[in-house]
C-alpha cells in the first residue's frame, strides 16, 4: 500500500514538472509527426523489395518506431536526474521515508505516460497513410513499449545514479542504445540482413520486442512471436527496476 | 517534548567513514564520538573536508557508517533508519529544492511523503510559507527566488513534519549579510520550539553566536567539544595584542620571557600573547616595556575566538585551512 501511494505522490511531482515545460509536450507530438512525414514515404519503394514482409509499408515501419520512441524517449531521462542530484533534490526525498522503489518507479511511469501518449500520437497518425490495426493488437503493442520504456528507463536512471554527470553519462547512454538498436530490426526488417548480422541480432532483446510488435500489426496476435517478446521484456523490466530501485536506496557519496 | 531528557539527540560512538577509490583508501570520518543533548542547537565546526558533511550525512541515513553506532533521535541508525527518517529534518548544502518547481507545490510534496493527507500536507505548507515570509514568492517557480528566500525555503522543507531533531549543513553558507541573520533567528525561533538543531558551518562567528555547544572537526577527528565559553577559556586564557615603536621582534623578545605568558607570536607588525589573566598580565607587560626602554603604541585586551581555539588544538588558522 505505502509503495503504491508513495509511487502515485512520486508520479505526480513529475507529471506536474512535465506538463508545465510546454516544450517537452510539443516535441513529444512532433518527433513522431516528422518520422512519419519525413521517413515513411521512402519505404514506399522499398516494400515490393524482395525479402519485405507483406502488410504494407506502415505496418512494417510503424512498429519499429514505436520501439525506437520507448527506447529513445526513455534512454535521456537520467539528465534530468543529474540536474536535480545537482540540487540537492534525490538527497531530500532519500532522507524522507519514502520507499526508494516508488522513487524510481514514479518517475519513470511519468515517462512511459509520454512515450504511451506519443505512441498513441503515431498510431492514430499513421492511420490515414494506410495503417490498419485493430484495437487490441494496439492494446498489446501499447503494453510492449511500455515495458521497453521502464527496462530503458530504470536503466537509465541508474546510470545517472552512478555516473552523476552528463559527461560520462551521455555517452555510455548513446554509445549503448544505437547498437541495440540497429541490432533489433527497427528501421528495415532484419529480413534484409546477412546472416552474421542476423546471428548477433538474435542476443540482443529487443530484436524480440521488434519482431513481436511488427507480428501484432501484420495481424498475426497469436503468432508465439507475439507472447515471447513480451515475456522477455517484462522480465528484463522486473530486473531493472530491482538494479535502478538500489541505485536509489544506495548512498550516493 | 517526548524524548526524555536523559536521552540523547544525538550519540555516536567511533563513527567511522572510509572512502574507496582507485587508488587509495580515505578515513573521511576517523572515529567520532558525539553527544548531542535535546533541545540544543549543537555546532559542528572544521575547515572544508574535515569530515562535517560525511558525518551529517550518515547521521541523516544518507550514507553507511564503516564502522562505530549511532544513535540518532532515539533509535539505532543501522536497524531502525526508516523510524530515523520520521524524526529527523535534514537541508543539505545544495538545498533540495527543484529551480522548475513551485515553491508551495515542493512543500506540499514533502509533506505527502511524510504521510500527510492533501488537505493537512496544503495546510502545513501555507503555515510554514508565513512562518519562514515566504508569502511573495510561494507561488513562483523557486528559479526566480533570491538566495535568502531559498534558503528559508529548503528550511521549510525540512521541518515540514515538525521534526524533533533538524540538521543543517553550513545553512548560511553563501547569504549575504541580512540573510544570514535571518537564517540565524529562524534557527533561534526552532531552538525555541524545542527543537533540536545540529548544525555545520566553517563560520567561527556563526558558531559562536549561535551554538550552545560546539565540537571541532579536523581530519576526520574531534579536537575539542564543549560551549564556546568552555573552550576558549579551556584554551588561552586572554589575549593581549600590542604594538611597539620600532621592531616588533625586540617586544616579542621581552615578553615571550615572563612567566604569565603562556605563548607569543607576531601577526601583521603586531604582537600576540596569550596570557592566563589579561587584566592582572596587562600592568606587568606595561612594566616590562618601560624597564626595557620600549614604547608602547596601542595595547587591547581580548577574549580569545574560536580561531585561537582551533589554532591550538590543530597548529593552524582556520581561516588559512578553510582558504
Amino acid at each position: 500500500m505505502k509503495l503504491l501511494r508513495d509511487t502515485w505522490l512520486v508520479f505526480g511531482r513529475y507529471f506536474w514538472i512535465f506538463i508545465h515545460n510546454p516544450a517537452w509536450v510539443v516535441i513529444g507530438v512532433v518527433q513522431p509527426l516528422l518520422y512519419l512525414l519525413l521517413f515513411a514515404p521512402l519505404l514506399k519503394q522499398i516494400q515490393s523489395t524482395p525479402g519485405f514482409p507483406r502488410g504494407g509499408a506502415y505496418n512494417v515501419f510503424v512498429p519499429g518506431l514505436l520501439v525506437q520512441l520507448g527506447l529513445f524517449g526513455a534512454a535521456g531521462v537520467g539528465f534530468s536526474l543529474i540536474a536535480e542530484l545537482r540540487m540537492g533534490v534525490i538527497e531530500r526525498l532519500r532522507v524522507t521515508p519514502v520507499s526508494r522503489v516508488a522513487l524510481l518507479l514514479g518517475r519513470a511511469l511519468r515517462d512511459v505516460f509520454s512515450i504511451l501518449v506519443q505512441s498513441l500520437i503515431l498510431i492514430l497518425l499513421a492511420l490515414p497513410f494506410g495503417l490498419s490495426v485493430n484495437f487490441i493488437g494496439v492494446v498489446v503493442v501499447l503494453l510492449l513499449i511500455a515495458l521497453i520504456g521502464l527496462l530503458t528507463a530504470s536503466v537509465a536512471y541508474a546510470v545517472a545514479l552512478w555516473t552523476r554527470s552528463e559527461n560520462s553519462y551521455a555517452p555510455i547512454i548513446f554509445t549503448a542504445t544505437l547498437p541495440i538498436l540497429l541490432l533489433s530490426g527497427v528501421l528495415l526488417p532484419l529480413t534484409f540482413a546477412p546472416q552474421w548480422l542476423r546471428n548477433i541480432a538474435a542476443a540482443n532483446p529487443l530484436s524480440y520486442a521488434v519482431e513481436a510488435a511488427r507480428a501484432v500489426f501484420l495481424a498475426h496476435l497469436s503468432d508465439p512471436s507475439v507472447v515471447k517478446g513480451v515475456v522477455i521484456m517484462a522480465v528484463l523490466c522486473l530486473i531493472s527496476v530491482v538494479i535502478g530501485a538500489r541505485a536509489f536506496g544506495r548512498a550516493v557519496a | 517534548m517526548a524524548v526524555g531528557v536523559a536521552q540523547a539527540a544525538i550519540e555516536t560512538h567511533g563513527l567511522r567513514r572510509v572512502f574507496k577509490t582507485r587508488k587509495q583508501v580515505v578515513e573521511a570520518v576517523a572515529g567520532v564520538d558525539l553527544t548531542v543533548r535535546p533541545g540544543e542547537i549543537f555546532g559542528f565546526l572544521g575547515p572544508n573536508g574535515a569530515g562535517k558533511t560525511t558525518t551529517l550525512r550518515m547521521l541523516a541515513t544518507l550514507l553507511p557508517p564503516s564502522g562505530g553506532t549511532a544513535k540518532v533521535a532515539g533509535c539505532d541508525l543501522r536497524t531502525q533508519p526508516d523510524r530515523v527518517r520520521e524524526l529527523i529534518g535534514y537541508v543539505s548544502q545544495a538545498g533540495g529544492s527543484d529551480y522548475e518547481v513551485v515553491g508551495r507545490f515542493e512543500l506540499v510534496f514533502q509533506g505527502r511523503l511524510y504521510g500527510m493527507s492533501a488537505d493537512a500536507a496544503t495546510r502545513r505548507a501555507a503555515e510554514l510559507i508565513e512562518m519562514l515570509e515566504l508569502e511573495v514568492c510561494a507561488d513562483r517557480t523557486v528559479k526566480t527566488y533570491s538566495g535568502g528566500q531559498k534558503r528559508r525555503l529548503d528550511i521549510g522543507l525540512g521541518l515540514v513534519h515538525n521534526p524533533q531533531l533538524l540538521f543543517l549543513d553550513e545553512p548560511t553558507t553563501g547569504l549575504d549579510p541580512q540573510s544570514r541573520a535571518r537564517v540565524w533567528d529562524e534557527v533561534r525561533r526552532m531552538h525555541d520550539r524545542g527543537t533540536t538543531v545540529f548544525l555545520t558551518t566553517h563560520y567561527l562567528d556563526e558558531a559562536d553566536a549561535l551554538c550552545d555547544r560546539v565540537a571541532i572537526i579536523d581530519y576526520g577527528k574531534i579536537v575539542a567539544e564543549g560551549t564556546p565559553e568552555e573552550l576558549k577559556r579551556a584554551v588561552a586564557g586572554d589575549v593581549v595584542t600590542l604594538s611597539v615603536a620600532g621592531a616588533p621582534q625586540a617586544a616579542l623578545d621581552v615578553l615571550q620571557a615572563q612567566p604569565y605568558v603562556r605563548e607569543a607570536s607576531i601577526e601583521d607588525g603586531t604582537v600576540r600573547l596569550y596570557v592566563d589573566r589579561g587584566e592582572v598580565a596587562m600592568p606587568a607587560i606595561l612594566r616590562q616595556l618601560d624597564a626595557s626602554g620600549l614604547q608602547l603604541l596601542t595595547i587591547g585586551l581580548h577574549r580569545p575566538s574560536l580561531d585561537d581555539v582551533f589554532l591550538r588544538k590543530t597548529g593552524r588558522s582556520l581561516r588559512e585551512a578553510a582558504a
